[in-house]
């Protein structure tokens, strides 16, 4: 005799919504990680449907992060909610020059979320983890009343190694003289988000930039083990993230308008909103510090990547022991601050 | 980027700076005033002080709507995004301007109030239709610029009859800040000088120029109204210079790309038909005065935020003893003459309206002014 099915209905994806029970610890709850996130994420961790997942110990040191995601719309040109949750994890390992071997995922989901989303989001998230290499491996779903919550949050928390024989890139090793390089065209992912937010509407066809960016570090330490600093200008853009960068290290920066790459339609975009595309986010680019000695061959290896072919040096490390400035030669020929962002630019970006 | 970039060249504005110094007369002083806050961000962003020559002083006006906007006005807006029916829909740069007890709309969304950032005023009326059991507010501020943004909402408001929908309305008038400094006791006195005047793109393209007119005729006072970009400043400056070495006071267009003698007659009207002026309305800095703003005519007033919520009156606050906001917007004082500039007040923790608003004198000052030397900062002081 067959045993009875545990679901003898199978989830409603097309046209279900969430639900409080979804959220239970019940059976519901089984079905949803059962037939949703396992399927998707599906990798023999998850398949041993413990609360956790056991891993073996890799050699080298250990690196650790976590990131938690809200951004407003969940769907944008060139990604997603779900892409971005891999994404933006993985590359915080990869800034201190990790090779990332696994995720966790939490999902906070509100009620009457439709199931269709969710499966969107979800399909999305595996898609990016398989493209990084990167599995899932142990997850979370909570729900929350309608009202409570905004569709749906995810938090990643990430593991990776730091292989032996590299030197961790950390944001207190910018030195006076280091050059300041950029893998990319800066402001992509802030505008697209800001092209289909609510009210702002306008036409473009400027994508998110949302990648792992793992391969590149890794293309990057290859010629130079010794990169001094690495990090993704994420919320607050290439500004924000230079001034976290000045205080850790205790320089200053001086940077010229005409080499860092933006494009045209970022420019114009932001022009017309009258925001400045350095405090623009960007979700699938980094700021390299190196000796300068090595950025000759460290901006090769970054051209020859898929991920780095617009890479730039932008700059140079100076001394500014007092005052830690980000300084902007301008192409109109005088200089300026790119001082912090005050206060929100965009609400709700990543 | 086309149409923007050929007015940021560098090697042009070199150029007619060196024009400037030509024909700057060494032994007089041009003390001149962008009326603009969007002007004295060009002038700062571009370093464009220390292009001109040494006998040429900026002033900086209270061209800018957030700055002038005096707390009780703002307490008044957070008082009615506190009603628990009420959404306060508002501009994104009026959200971290510090009111009494140095309580923004920021801070009283953090406490429960409905505040919601706009882009524009049509926006207002897509939320009041997506709340039709809310009442929301449209936190109406600006100079002729947004003006007639305000008028067509309010328009469309009374046409769609939506009941649920009203305007904290704060339009202020140009000329009638110009008239109030020129005609100021630090000006009769000569602490505020002003020998001529850079008049504002944006108002005057809605305006036209005929609005300035009697400046150049009773005041004797040069106005070259100007754009926003670095050379279109640049040859403002030079035109000014130009009427004062040959002792004219005439209006004269630098924007003639973007702007016409008449202006807007469409705006024109429409703002002619909504609203009406308000007998006296406080600016903070420039105190009382009459005919200076605009309220709802009286077809519309149910539509005024101020008459459906009566209860919430207006009442004066004085800004904080150690803020010059007040002296500034004046141009009695440079931002980098407060007390309190850059150590009580940052952009981050701001204690007056000029250092948070994007065209704000304090928030230029302090955004690309504080790495230069002393020396230079001397210069423009």
């Amino acid at each position: 005799m067959a045993t009875q099915k545990l679901f003898p209905r199978k989830l409603d994806l097309a046209h279900g919504q969430v639900e409080m029970i979804h959220g239970s610890g019940g059976k519901a709850m089984a079905q949803l990680i059962d037939e949703l996130f396992a399927a998707a994420f599906d990798n023999r961790y998850l398949a041993q449907k413990n609360d956790q997942a056991v891993l073996e110990m890799p050699v080298g040191r250990l690196v650790m992060t976590t990131d938690s995601y809200v951004v407003s719309p969940l769907f944008f040109p060139g990604g997603d909610i779900g892409s971005l949750s891999v994404h933006g994890t993985v590359n915080d390992l990869a800034m201190a020059g990790a090779k990332p071997l696994y995720l966790s995922t939490g999902f906070i989901l509100e009620e009457g979320f439709p199931l269709a989303d969710l499966q969107r989001v979800v399909v999305s998230m595996a898609r990016a983890a398989r493209a990084a290499g990167v599995p899932i491996v142990t997850g979370d779903t909570k729900v929350v009343e309608r009202g409570h919550g905004d569709g749906v949050f995810i938090n990643t928390a990430g593991v990776g190694v730091l292989p032996v024989g590299i030197t961790a890139p950390s944001g207190d090793r910018a030195g006076a003289g280091d050059a300041v390089l950029v893998s990319g065209t800066m402001g992509d992912h802030g505008v697209a988000i800001m092209s289909k937010r609510e009210g702002l509407s306008f036409e473009t066809t400027i994508e998110s930039d949302s990648a792992a960016l793992h391969g590149l570090v890794a293309a990057m330490l290859a010629v130079v083990p010794d990169v001094h600093v690495l990090r993704d200008p994420t919320r607050g853009g290439l500004a924000t993230t230079l001034n976290e960068l000045a205080h850790q290290s205790g320089v200053g920066f001086k940077l010229e308008e005409q080499r860092i790459p933006i494009k045209p339609q970022v420019r114009a975009a932001c022009e017309l909103l009258g925001i400045d595309p350095l405090y623009v986010a960007n979700e699938g680019k980094l700021v390299c510090v190196c000796a300068a000695a090595d950025a000759p061959k460290l901006l090769a290896a970054m051209q020859a990547h898929p991920l780095g072919k617009d890479a730039a040096q932008i700059g140079t490390v100076v001394p500014d022991a007092e005052h830690h400035f980000v300084q902007l030669q301008t192409s109109f020929g005088g200089s300026r601050i790119l001082d912090w962002l005050a206060g929100e630019q965009l609400p709700r970006i990543c | 980027m086309k149409y923007v970039d050929e007015y940021r060249d560098g090697a042009l504005a070199r150029q007619l700076a060196a024009q400037l110094g030509k024909e700057a007369r060494p032994d007089r002083e041009y003390h001149l005033m962008e009326f603009c806050g969007g002007h004295t961000h060009a002038l700062c962003r571009y370093g464009l002080m220390q292009l001109l020559p040494p006998s040429v002083n900026m002033v900086h006006g209270p061209g800018c709507p957030v700055c002038v906007l005096p707390i009780g006005r703002l307490d008044q807006a957070i008082a009615l995004a506190r009603k628990p029916e009420v959404i306060l829909c508002t501009f994104g740069d009026m959200m971290r301007v510090p009111g009494k007890d140095r309580v923004s709309l920021m801070r009283a969304r953090a406490q429960g109030a409905h505040v919601k950032m706009v882009f524009g005023s049509g926006d207002a009326l897509k939320v009041a239709e997506e709340n039709p059991t809310k009442e929301v507010i449209f936190f109406a501020i600006g100079f002729e610029t947004t003006t007639p943004t305000t008028a067509v909402a309010v328009k469309l408001a009374a046409e769609r009859g939506l009941k649920n929908m009203s305007f904290f309305v704060n339009h202020v008038l140009t000329p009638s800040a110009i008239d109030a400094i020129l005609g100021s006791a630090e000006a009769r006195s000569g602490q505020v000088r002003v020998d001529g005047l850079v008049g504002p793109g944006h108002v005057t393209a809605i305006t036209g120029l005929g609005a300035y007119e009697r400046f150049a005729r009773e005041a004797k006072m040069p106005v070259v109204v100007s754009g926003f970009e670095p050379l279109d400043l640049l040859q403002a400056v030079l035109m000014l210079v130009r009427q004062l070495n040959e002792g004219r006071h005439e209006v004269e267009n630098q924007y003639s790309r973007a702007m016409e003698r008449g202006g807007n007659a469409i705006a024109q009207a429409l703002v002619n038909e909504v609203f009406e002026p308000r007998a006296s309305f406080e600016w903070r800095g420039l105190g009382t005065l009459a005919d200076s703003a605009l309220q709802l005519r009286e077809k519309y007033a149910a539509f005024d935020a101020e008459k459906k919520f009566a209860d919430v009156v207006y009442a004066p606050v004085a800004d904080h003893p150690s803020c010059a906001c007040g002296d500034i917007l004046k141009g009695l004082k440079r931002p980098t003459d407060c007390r309190i500039f850059g150590t009580a007040c940052t952009p981050e923790n701001p204690m007056g309206s000029c250092m948070v608003s994007p065209e704000g004198s304090c928030a230029a000052y302090w955004l690309y002014g504080r790495h230069q030397t002393s020396g230079e900062q001397k210069r423009s002081a």
